[in-house]
């Protein structure tokens, strides 16, 4: 009874049965609007498996779905203005202080964690561990002779470290004041610019330390460690005296994030049924991972992914949108 | 300077004065660190909140404007949706088909048109304006996009550009018109046109998401405003130009202001208003980027996920896309502009309009057609092709080779030349900058422009932005430089020789529609993120305006001229300093313009790569949704574009003033 209407990018003729099943999957949520709930999709591969199981368990549950592709950041208006209403990955690490603005307008709502974390932390590719031969821990980075094989013309002789966009805050800079490790940050403007020089350095088998995070392609395709930086904790970054450093804040490794589902406000009194199945759904770090790799790696179609997933999980997703 | 006629205000010696405004400079710059800190760095409690009364002026706009009761977000949301409906047609017909209902539940009820209707429509077209060789090239560049596999996102990007580019073409024409005839219009326009030209579209992007809502016109909004001033000014530029011998033409025969400026004028300037919408449909596709960050989909889109894949094949397959539809439409719009009026065939409807009958045969043939043979309706999956791994291989092998030499070639150049410019900038005292550029625009152009100079100069200052802007001043100062002297050569190269050119159109039309994304990340792999790799894209896309700008102006010399010039016994170097470049000066100072105009809007572009410039400012607001600071950042960018411009001018004006060809021009 229960049947995924045609998606629209399908080409397909006129066809009368098609009408009829689509008449009747309405009356799955009959009380609820017809409208389709528009789906944000970015630009990274894991967003776009999150965002097309949502998409795919709410088609199951009768409702009318609309992916539309908007930038990380800018899509908050829209969101605001109820143009878009659902966002499936919004990091701690990166948009919390817009998502916060943006919740603080009372026009959009926090739906709660999808249940992955988020890692990020100092990396580095694992044959730097023959010039390096401390590491993963964060002291061996204190060894001059460490720092200079992993510096360039212009920061020798102390160690590049290529760090994320400006905009992705990470206090690095303090990070190496507190620890005091012969480092000088360099900023990357962009994740892709990040990664480009990853692979780059990897070819070549050159030095790299650099900020990567988790759910990601690059720690699967690319073999290598995180820096083990004493652990975080909220003291550690709030008050100087804890840790290791008595002065300084931030002597010590980064925190775990969230990882958020958010969307318009309105989408509570709109389609409550498909806000009860988006507050419900989660996955895990390790799942995605899986489905990242089938996607970048081994040149699956999400589609196809997204797919598998669904059919795998069946129990899962069907208390997500069970009345 | 000694050979400029002396105005009356002008009592010191030009020489004394410059003598002891620069001996005062570099007294400042020396010594004034410890007596004048204040000279150096902007007193922070004297720096003006603009950020925080633009936010709030923002705020204002978008949430409580009102023109009666009629809230002013709702006046643009009523343009939106008058936007959106060509839109959604011409996206029914070349990507969705005609559907019923939103989203996933919707019907088609009819597909769109089948691919090779619409590969054979463009090229019906390119036959009817420009005969068989653009026929061909027409099919070659969309038989492209369908082997490569972009069919389906280059038609949604097709349909926003189908749309914008009309309504671009239309604005700057009449826009244009309307400054050339009254000169007060053009001088009070120009400053928009700056802004609008400079301002880095993420300084706005906001704003305009909340005005217009989320979604393709949003994208088609956006994109109205970044493409349509080069139209504009151009426009202005050639119907001014219009010989006056035309204009006496035209008021003997006694043409009405209406008939002037349709039946004489804008026909006698044809050829430059054909560069202005070649312009259009460039800048626009140049948008499809950012028009996809902010819900327009398409090709950029595509783009983009190749690119965080670091799938460089991928990007670039859809980079040539928009190449290609680029070429496509520049191509046929010149062909249908230039093709002249034959006389109006005779005899049956079919007789009379062959074309039209093929076209509406070709749609009906393969609509039937493609309900049996999918092939028809869609290009089939298997028969694409895909040039990745090549690529891939290629910017490996690259790297691994050749990336010693190539990390010797950039510290060269970043030790040798950027760093030590960049050093200088940052070390200038800002109070000496501001009263130099006073100074400089009062002996250029009198009080007024030395006013405006140093008050926009000053403003910078004051708004806590002059480590930046002169950061950004280098970046771009550098890259125009090299731009020009790499654009200059290569238009008097190639002005005269129709084949050369040809094929040079084709490289600086592919530079100018090929997102820079695409070569970005290559060029970040062999050069590393920071200042090097941002300048090789800087002066990428610059040098394309260099070189078409002096172009234009080379081929609008009047023959004759060379001819007597040659009669008079000159060299060809003669002919080319005395008589080309002098009466093309206007054209090639346009360029100039230009070039630095399209150095500032790569800003924004390269802050992804991690410069610290006002471009990284803007980026930063934009993922705080501070439109506020992204705006005051924006202003900064193009108050640097306006003060190079008006001098730019000045300077010509001055330079025209002296005795020789260039008072004709």
């Amino acid at each position: 009874m229960r049947r995924s209407t045609p998606f629209l990018s399908g080409f397909r003729p006129l066809g009368l049965a098609a009408v009829i099943a689509a008449t009747t999957a309405f009356t799955a949520a009959a009380q609820e609007s017809t409208d389709p709930i528009k789906l944000t999709l970015h630009d990274w591969t894991g967003q776009l498996i999150t965002t097309q199981l949502m998409g795919e368990v709410l088609k199951k549950a009768g409702y009318s779905v609309e992916y539309v592709q908007a930038d990380y950041l800018a899509q908050f208006p829209g969101l605001e203005s109820g143009d878009l209403h659902v966002a499936m990955e919004l990091w701690d690490t990166t948009a919390r202080e817009a998502l916060d603005a943006s919740v603080a307008t009372g026009n959009t709502e926090n739906f709660g964690p999808t249940g992955m974390k988020a890692k990020e932390e100092w990396w580095y590719p694992i044959y730097m561990k023959e010039l390096c031969p401390g590491l993963p821990n964060w002291e061996a980075l204190k060894d001059p002779a460490c720092a200079e094989a992993f510096s360039t013309a212009e920061t020798a002789p102390k160690g590049r470290y290529l760090g994320g966009p400006v905009t992705w805050g990470g206090y690095d800079e303090e990070r190496i004041a507190a620890l005091d490790l012969p480092f000088e940050v360099i900023h990357a403007g962009t994740d892709a610019a990040l990664f480009a020089e990853l692979e780059s350095a990897y070819q070549r088998q050159a030095p790299i330390i650099l900020w990567i995070y988790d759910p990601h392609w690059a720690p699967a395709k690319f073999e290598g460690e995180f820096v083990e930086f004493p652990p975080y904790s909220a003291e550690c970054y709030n008050d100087p005296a804890v840790g290791l450093n008595p002065d300084a804040a931030y002597d010590c490794g980064k925190p775990f994030g969230e990882i958020w589902k958010a969307g318009w406000v309105g989408v509570k009194d709109k389609w409550p049924g498909a806000h009860k199945a988006i507050q419900a759904f989660t996955l895990d770090n390790k799942e995605m991972g899986l489905m990242i790799t089938e996607v970048d790696l081994n040149g699956k179609a999400i589609e196809a992914v997204v797919a598998d997933w669904m059919a795998a999980n069946e129990a899962r997703w069907s208390t997500w949108i069970a009345k | 300077m000694t050979a400029l006629p002396a105005p009356s205000y002008q009592t010191a010696s030009p020489r004394l004065i410059w003598g002891i405004a620069l001996s005062l400079a570099a007294i400042l710059w020396l010594w004034g660190q410890t007596v004048a800190p204040f000279a150096f760095e902007y007193p922070k409690a004297l720096q003006i909140p603009a950020a925080r009364w633009i936010g709030g002026a923002i705020t204002w706009l978008v949430k409580e404007a009102a023109i009666g009761p009629i809230a002013f977000a709702d006046i643009t949301r009523f343009v939106a949706d008058l936007i959106d409906l060509p839109y959604r047609a011409t996206l029914a017909l070349l990507a969705t088909g005609l559907l019923s209902g939103e989203g996933s539940s919707a019907i088609q009820l009819w597909p769109p048109l089948p691919w090779v209707a619409v590969v054979g429509l463009l090229a019906l077209i390119g036959l009817y304006a420009g005969g068989i060789p653009l026929a061909l090239t027409v099919t070659a560049c969309m038989t492209f996009i369908a082997v490569f596999g972009q069919w389906q996102s280059a038609m949604v990007t097709l349909a926003s550009i189908i749309v914008a580019v009309p309504l671009g073409v239309a604005g700057g024409l009449f826009l244009g018109i309307a400054a050339a005839r009254r000169p007060w219009l053009d001088r009070a326009m120009k400053p928009f046109l700056d802004l609008m030209q400079t301002m880095p579209v993420f300084a706005y992007l906001v704003p305009i998401l909340i005005l217009f809502g989320f979604g393709p016109t949003a994208a088609i909004v956006a994109t109205l405003i970044y493409a349509m001033p080069p139209m504009i000014r151009i426009t202005t530029l050639a119907l001014q130009r219009v010989p006056s011998e035309i204009h006496d033409l035209g008021r003997m025969v006694g043409c009405t202001d209406r008939q002037m400026t349709w039946r004489v004028l804008v026909p006698s300037a044809r050829e430059p208003l054909l560069v202005g919408v070649n312009q259009v449909i460039m800048q626009s596709l140049n948008m499809v980027i950012i028009a996809s960050m902010i819900g327009a989909g398409g090709l950029g889109f595509d783009v983009l996920n190749a690119l965080r894949r670091l799938d460089f094949g991928a990007g670039l397959e859809a980079g040539l896309a928009i190449v290609a539809l680029a070429i496509t439409l520049d191509r046929l719009s010149q062909a249908l502009a230039r093709r002249n009026r034959a006389a109006i065939p005779q005899g049956n409807a079919l007789q009379r309009h062959p074309y039209l009958a093929a076209a509406l045969a070709l749609i009906i043939a393969t609509t039937l057609l493609g309900l049996l043979i999918p092939a028809i309706q869609t290009y089939p999956e298997s028969a694409r092709l895909t040039t990745s791994p090549f690529w891939a291989a290629a910017v490996e092998w690259i790297n691994i080779t050749f990336f010693d030499t190539l990390e010797a070639i950039k510290n060269a150049v970043l030790l040798g030349l950027l760093i030590p410019v960049k050093r200088f900038l940052l070390s200038l005292p800002w109070v000496a900058v501001v009263a130099m550029l006073g100074l400089l625009g009062w002996r250029l152009g009198g009080w007024r422009l030395g006013l405006l100079t140093a008050s926009l100069s000053f403003l910078i200052a004051a708004t806590g932005q002059w480590e930046k802007a002169m950061i950004t001043v280098y970046l771009c100062g550098i890259a125009s430089l090299i731009a020009m002297a790499i654009g200059l050569p290569i238009a008097i190269a190639v002005a005269e020789r129709e084949r050369a050119w040809t094929i040079t159109r084709a490289i600086i039309d592919t530079l100018q529609t090929l997102p820079s994304f695409v070569y970005l990340m290559p060029v970040v792999m062999l050069f590393r993120v920071g200042d090097f790799t941002a300048l090789i894209a800087v002066v990428a896309y610059a040098v394309v305006a260099s070189i078409r700008y002096t172009v234009l102006g080379l081929q609008g010399v009047d023959p004759r001229l060379i001819e007597a010039g040659r009669a008079m016994g000159c060299t060809d170097w003669q002919i080319l300093t005395r008589i080309r470049l002098r009466l093309a000066l206007p054209e090639i100072l346009l360029g100039l313009n230009q070039t630095i105009m399209f150095a500032l809007a790569m800003l924004v572009i390269t802050a992804l790569v991690g410069t610290r410039d006002l471009g990284q400012d803007v980026y930063i607001a934009l993922t705080k949704a501070n439109p506020g600071n992204g705006l005051v950042a924006g202003l900064a960018i193009a108050f640097i574009a306006i003060i190079a411009d008006r001098l730019i001018h000045a300077a010509a004006d001055a330079q025209r003033a002296k005795p020789g060809l260039g008072a004709q021009a």
